[in-house]
């Protein structure tokens, strides 16, 4: 029996690249758990994000449009556990949009800080900048989803934790930005002084521990 | 102190660059990189070094070294009175710099960027395997300031076997940027995709190496919602809600929460990292193949 499995869609971007389509973030993990895997020849960059992943194609070695069906055809893989140890971010629950969110998701602030640490999350990528990891709840919902500000900030501050959408973040270093904040953290996301300079890299899990 | 280069005066604006960061863009590491690479691989070539080495991006000019030990450079890119000492020189030449030798660009009668690379190459602090400056991400060295220094390789084993070459120097006027509509050129209403071809759009002042604001006629989108943001490359033409698309340069974002509704083909990029503010560009649709036949996607 042959299992009919949906094919993402492609769209092109440029004679290089390629934009791939899904429905859902889990979809594009378990996607890009797979072209990760798959370790394709020709493939320069791999950027998944929360609905897409971008792949950039050498086309030295190969033509973008044979790595686009390749990758298009690839089976989604279970996402497994990264063999990481969990990321303990130690949070002070002092951020400004605290209130807001908790009136946002009809829940105290107090229920806020309880669901936030005690949901395990999972780095489903990085962007934005620099070792941001845009974190999903491994467990799939933990409170309704919060808007981003209606104005972003001109500046929030180094080690913000925050949340926008399905999302929780901690924001490397002082940048703009319109996610909702909710606390701080004196742990360095992005540090060029390790060997590995971020602290989250996809596919790693996180716990948020509250501190006084 | 060994073979280095000392920076006088650092002109509007210099940066030490080299042809980027690779494979990172999953960390949220840009690629930046010389704006106009084909130069910068020209100058390294002509002082007999790997096409990818550290060199100067002088933007608008104005750049003024020392030379501390013999030094062999060449000057490429948006073309500039070199003056050497008491010599004007021409650009896309190798020259010989003796030891404490001053060698000051003038402004590019046309172009913006112009590159300086000295035979070893230069060696400022590598981030991430480049030192190249990234204004967006602050990654890689600081923009160059009066009093830097920049130590210099060892000299290239092979002496550069030309001392000047005949290079086609950036265009003036109107320039055509050659794109491919997508990923998503379905946010533009039909209206807006005719006008993105249609009409000139001028370099902003507002322009700098992550990307080129440009202004013209606004382009509509179709939606008012977000995009959840997505990767994005080199040459990306995006609309924000306001209609005037931003070109993205070597700087560019890794990710964008904007629609990019056609990308340049990168051949074309190298003039497009010398565009002028004030100088107007014209699209028009490429010969070159994406992955999708453009007569599937009507």
């Amino acid at each position: 029996m042959t299992e009919t499995r949906r094919v993402p869609a492609v769209r092109p971007h440029g004679t290089r690249a390629f934009t791939v389509e899904f429905d859902d973030v889990r979809a594009v993990m378990a996607h890009h758990a797979a072209v990760v895997a798959a370790d394709l020849p020709g493939v320069a960059e791999v950027v998944p994000a929360a609905r897409t992943i971008w792949v950039e194609v050498d086309t030295t070695v190969r033509p973008v449009a044979e790595v686009a069906a390749v990758v298009q055809d690839l089976a989604p893989q279970e996402v497994v556990e990264s063999a990481r140890p969990v990321v303990e971010i130690p949070v002070r629950y002092d951020g400004p949009d605290l209130e807001a969110v908790a009136a946002l998701a009809g829940a105290t602030p107090e229920e806020v800080v309880r669901r936030h640490t005690r949901v395990l999350w999972t780095a489903a990528f990085t962007g934005f900048a620099p070792g941001f990891a845009y974190l999903v709840a491994e467990s799939g919902e933990w409170l309704p989803e919060v808007p981003r500000r209606a104005e972003p900030r001109v500046a929030v501050p180094a080690g913000a934790v925050a949340l926008a959408g399905e999302f929780s973040g901690i924001y490397p270093r002082s940048s703009p930005g319109g996610w909702q904040l909710i606390g701080s953290t004196g742990v360095w996301l992005w540090d060029l002084d390790r060997p590995e300079p971020a602290l989250v890299p996809t596919g790693v899990r996180v716990r948020f521990v509250e501190v006084g | 102190m060994t073979r280095h280069l000392e920076v006088l005066d650092a002109g509007v604006f210099s940066t030490t660059q080299d042809l980027g960061r690779h494979g990172l863009m999953h960390l949220g590491v840009p690629r930046s990189g010389a704006a106009d690479r084909a130069s910068l691989m020209l100058a390294n070539r002509l002082v007999g070094n790997d096409e990818g080495a550290v060199g100067v991006e002088s933007t608008f000019g104005g750049l003024v070294v020392r030379a501390h030990g013999a030094l062999s450079v060449a000057v490429t890119g948006a073309p500039v009175p070199v003056r050497h000492e008491d010599r004007d020189l021409a650009p896309n030449s190798v020259l010989r710099l003796r030891d404490g030798d001053v060698l000051a660009l003038g402004r590019p009668r046309v172009g913006l960027r112009t590159y300086v690379a000295v035979g070893g190459g230069l060696q400022p602090h590598r981030v991430l395997g480049s030192g190249a400056t990234d204004v967006l991400s602050g990654l890689g060295p600081p923009a160059l300031t009066a009093g830097a220094v920049l130590p210099v390789g060892p000299a290239p084993l092979a002496e550069p076997t030309i001392d000047h070459v005949a290079v086609r120097p950036p265009r003036a006027g109107v320039v055509e940027l050659p794109l491919t509509l997508g990923p998503r050129d379905d946010w533009l209403h039909h209206e807006a995709r005719d006008r993105l071809l249609a009409s000139e759009w001028t370099v902003t002042p507002r322009s700098n190496r992550i990307g080129l604001r440009l202004d013209g006629a606004a382009l509509a989108l179709r939606h008012r919602h977000a995009l959840p943001s997505e990767g994005i490359g080199l040459g990306a033409v995006q609309v924000p809600p306001h209609g005037q698309p931003i070109l993205f340069l070597a700087d560019h974002p890794v990710t964008g929460g904007y629609p990019v509704v056609a990308v340049v083909d990168d051949e074309a990029m190298d003039s497009a990292g010398q565009l002028v503010p004030g100088q107007r560009i014209r699209f028009r649709l490429s010969q070159r193949a994406t992955l999708t036949p453009p007569d599937r996607r009507r």
